[in-house]
């Protein structure tokens, strides 16, 4: 009896530290990291179905005439230094500067909206020259994809931006450098998961 | 009772794993670098991306297609391993990461097979 007394306060001491867990990892950035993972299967479906699709379109509309390398160039180059920007927010945050923290994660949200901006610009003048999303197989796979990543991006930029409101608030539970951390592995997913989709989509023609 | 004293046992043992790994290096913290650091990487990663754009208009004949791949790849292993502290953070992140994007690939691949992407037809 006296050894139950003594076993049963052990769900007190984990109720007393919250970041004690059976593997002694955070639950949280392990359940992350799962996500992650799963994500990868979502977008290694659409990517494939863009790949088997990207022959089917019209003779004046298929990825060689429509694509802006250029310009997807300058917008793949402004997403890959939103990843440096996270990076010095986690950077910041890990040192406890809420001031620095807060300016990177603004600066990342910033041209994460830039990207997205773009991608709307790309969007528009495709539909302008007559590629709507049911012209032909590629435009449905293309826009399925590429929309799929926008949204994305999309959600991270409201993250980030709920981020920096709960930061100024000092609102944030737990480890403040861990859950910056935690929307920065987020944002830099959807960062290398567009470095896949400029090289197989863009760079390599059909 | 021996049955209680040696679930208590385990109990502390399982507790004292969580105490000191939760301050150490495998409790999933990563090794922060500076930003100097991340700024080199970042540069490395841009010089990589005007490369991989430069495939627009200078011709890499038969290097084009593996150039442009592996160029992907090593801007995607630097991201993941670099800035997402995967190289520098506890094992199991890295196999519940990698596990999932392998898994993607064979599955993709092996249904891009099945459409005879690879071949003539």
């Amino acid at each position: 009896m006296a050894d139950l007394a003594v076993h049963s306060p052990d769900t007190g001491v984990a109720g007393h530290d919250a970041h004690a867990t059976s593997t002694g990892l955070s639950n949280n950035k392990m359940a992350m990291w799962l996500f992650l993972g799963s994500e990868c299967l979502l977008f290694g479906g659409l990517i494939s179905t863009y790949m088997l699709y990207r022959g089917r379109h019209t003779a004046d509309l298929g990825p060689d005439q429509v694509y802006d390398i250029p310009f997807t160039s300058v917008s793949s180059f402004v997403l890959l230094m939103s990843s440096l920007t996270m990076v010095l927010a986690v950077s910041s945050a890990v040192r406890n500067d809420d001031r620095r923290t807060n300016l990177w994660i603004a600066v990342t949200a910033l041209l994460g909206a830039t990207f997205v901006g773009g991608q709307v610009y790309e969007f528009t003048s495709f539909y302008d020259e007559g590629l709507g999303f049911t012209t032909s197989l590629f435009s449905s796979s293309f826009y399925t994809l590429t929309g799929f990543h926008g949204v994305h991006v999309s959600l991270g930029i409201i993250m980030l931006m709920a981020l920096v409101g709960i930061n100024k608030r000092g609102r944030i539970p737990g480890k403040k450098a861990e859950v910056v951390e935690l929307v920065g592995l987020y944002w830099h997913f959807v960062d290398i998961v567009w470095i896949v989709i400029f090289t197989l989509v863009y760079l390599i023609p059909s | 009772m021996s049955t209680a004293t040696t679930g208590h046992t385990d109990n502390t043992d399982h507790t004292d794993n969580t105490d000191h790994s939760g301050h150490g290096n495998e409790s999933g913290h990563a090794e922060h670098k500076s930003d100097l650091w991340y700024i080199g990487v970042a540069l490395i990663l841009a010089a990589l991306t005007a490369l991989e754009t430069s495939t627009y208009w200078i011709d890499f004949g038969p290097l084009f297609m593996p150039a442009l791949l592996i160029m992907m790849t090593v801007k995607f292993l630097m991201v993941v391993s670099l800035f997402m502290h995967l190289k520098f953070d506890n094992k199991i992140f890295s196999y519940l990461f990698y596990s999932g994007l392998l898994l993607a690939i064979g599955v993709y691949v092996a249904a891009l097979a099945t459409f005879r992407f690879f071949g003539s037809g």
